[in-house]
């Protein structure tokens, strides 16, 4: 089992919601999220006074998936979040421990699925 | 008594009434959302205290019988004699009283310009005894010197149609005593103080602008050319200077912004005050259009100042009144108010030099007064709130509210 977080630009989520959907991955957890890579943020501009912005608008996604679903899902993001532009985002794989679905109970692979 | 003059009037009255909740707003946008009520708080408080000061004691100091050209004397206490039947100096059409809530406005909303000053880090208590001390000592014997029958600098034939230097130019001057005497905020130079909401802002530029007819056009204390010529000054300069702030901005630092656009408005409307009575439209044009440099360029001088004038009174009142009470010297002409002057650009240089006077006297009074009456009132009962109030907010620390509960 793995879980994977993707930090992708806002405008992006659709598309890659629509890609997910696609190859039938219908989990995820969204939040919006602050935080900045090599853009470094922006500024803003009050009464003619300059304010460097640095933490970005970004969308943080979660989702928890089985072995055979990693390769798929983390293309699926890809090729909805790539733009080829810096701030396109990031993604990050980390093993997860356990899975238990509050409900019934089940543990593990049954659970993700 | 005139019907249709005494409506007017009262009509203006309650046009500039909304003026200092709008100020309210304007200032509560342009802070962060820990402290959007206590600014708020600030003005909509003035308009309930001041008025009760005018009331009492106010009004007889301001426009009582004159006392050596300085200040009214106490006939008229808690309006004693303040009645309906004309007076020939205040209004010849109108009942006394109802100019008396006229001007009661303008007391309400000078002491509240001083407030973007100190915003963000005044003790409630502190500053409402500075504002009604300020109000006694400062506002009502410079309305009498400008306005009152037989003030000083009215008979020395200074020009101020509606409050150039009794308003904008004495609460600028104050606000500058007030960023040295209540020092800068926490942090400064390393925190971003980022306005949390400009559309309150906008919204608030707005009705200050709506409010302003009542507060020029008013003025004229009757319906007449005058009240017209006012009106429509008010308006154009208020244009003028909101494009070319915006213009300066877009062209020197990037972008036209919101604030860019509020901002120069009100420079414009501070400008065409003193003068909305005695010059044309043309005039208004270049009066609001040198308001809305003049103040843009003001308002970058404070941080290479290291001034924390929070909201940028001093220079958007206090320059944008000196401004506008001096092109009153430039631009005032007989042929729009035959009562008044000529001023340089009609052939009377002299003009421009009582001005000038006027403008001094304004400043150093106000500025002398008010740096005296913090220092006394830091003194009594302290005019900063501590660190840990001001890292949470006034509104909660002096107010135990929240503006907003997401």
């Amino acid at each position: 089992m793995k879980l994977i977080i993707a930090y992708i630009q806002p405008e992006r989520l659709g598309e890659v919601k629509k890609e997910l959907f696609d190859t039938e991955i219908y989990k995820m957890s969204v939040t919006n999220a602050l935080g900045c890579g090599q853009q470094r943020g922006y500024t803003e501009a009050y009464r003619g006074v300059i304010m460097e912005v640095n933490l970005l608008k970004k969308v943080r996604l979660e989702i928890a998936v089985n072995e055979d679903f990693v390769k798929s899902t983390l293309d699926a993001i890809i090729k909805g979040a790539r733009t080829g532009n810096i701030g396109d985002g990031k993604i990050f794989i980390l093993d997860l421990a356990e899975c238990i679905r509050i409900r019934t109970g089940e543990t593990g692979d049954l659970a993700i699925g | 008594m005139n019907a249709a003059d005494t409506f007017f009037v009262l009509m203006s009255a309650a046009l500039v009434m909304l003026m200092t909740p709008a100020l309210g707003l304007f200032y509560g946008g342009m802070v962060r959302t820990k402290n959007v009520l206590g600014t708020i708080m600030h003005s909509f408080i003035i308009l309930a205290l001041i008025s009760i000061e005018w009331v009492l004691w106010g009004y007889t100091l301001a426009f009582g019988p004159d006392v050596g050209g300085l200040i009214g004397n106490l006939s008229w206490l808690g309006l004693h004699g303040v009645g309906l039947t004309p007076n020939p100096h205040y209004g010849a059409t109108i009942p006394p009283l109802a100019f008396m809530i006229f001007q009661g406005m303008f007391a309400v909303i000078t002491p509240a310009l001083i407030t973007g000053a100190f915003a963000e880090r005044i003790k409630f208590s502190g500053f409402v005894l500075f504002t009604l001390l300020w109000a006694t000592l400062v506002y009502n014997p410079l309305a009498h010197w400008v306005w009152g029958a037989g003030g000083w600098i009215q008979k020395m034939g200074a020009l101020d149609f509606a409050g150039g230097t009794v308003v904008h130019i004495s609460s600028g001057a104050a606000a500058l005593a007030a960023v040295f005497v209540v020092g800068k905020r926490r942090g400064y130079g390393r925190t971003r103080y980022i306005p949390h909401n400009l559309p309150m802002t906008i919204t608030g530029a707005a009705l200050l602008w709506f409010g302003w007819f009542g507060f020029n056009a008013g003025s004229a204390l009757a319906v007449n050319g005058l009240a017209v010529n006012a009106f429509v000054v008010t308006h154009i300069a208020a244009s003028s200077a909101a494009l070319t702030w915006v213009l300066a901005e877009w062209r020197l630092g990037g972008k036209a912004t919101t604030l860019g656009a509020a901002s120069g408005a009100v420079a414009g409307l501070v400008a065409i005050t003193p003068a909305c009575g005695f010059v044309g439209p043309l005039s208004a044009i270049g009066i609001g259009g040198v308001a809305g440099l003049l103040c843009y360029w003001g308002v970058s001088l404070k941080s290479r100042f290291g001034f924390d004038d929070a909201l940028d009174v001093v220079g958007i009142h206090g320059l944008g009144g000196i401004w506008g009470a001096l092109a009153t010297g430039l631009f005032a002409s007989k042929a729009i108010n035959p009562s008044g002057a000529n001023g340089l650009f009609f052939g009377n240089p002299s003009q421009l030099f009582i001005q000038f006077v006027s403008v001094i006297v304004s400043i150093a009074f106000s500025f002398v007064m008010a740096l005296i009456i913090l220092k006394v009132v830091d003194k009594l009962i302290g005019l900063r709130v501590t660190d840990e109030e001001e890292e949470a907010g006034l509104d909660v620390s002096m107010h135990s509210e929240t503006g907003y509960s997401f």
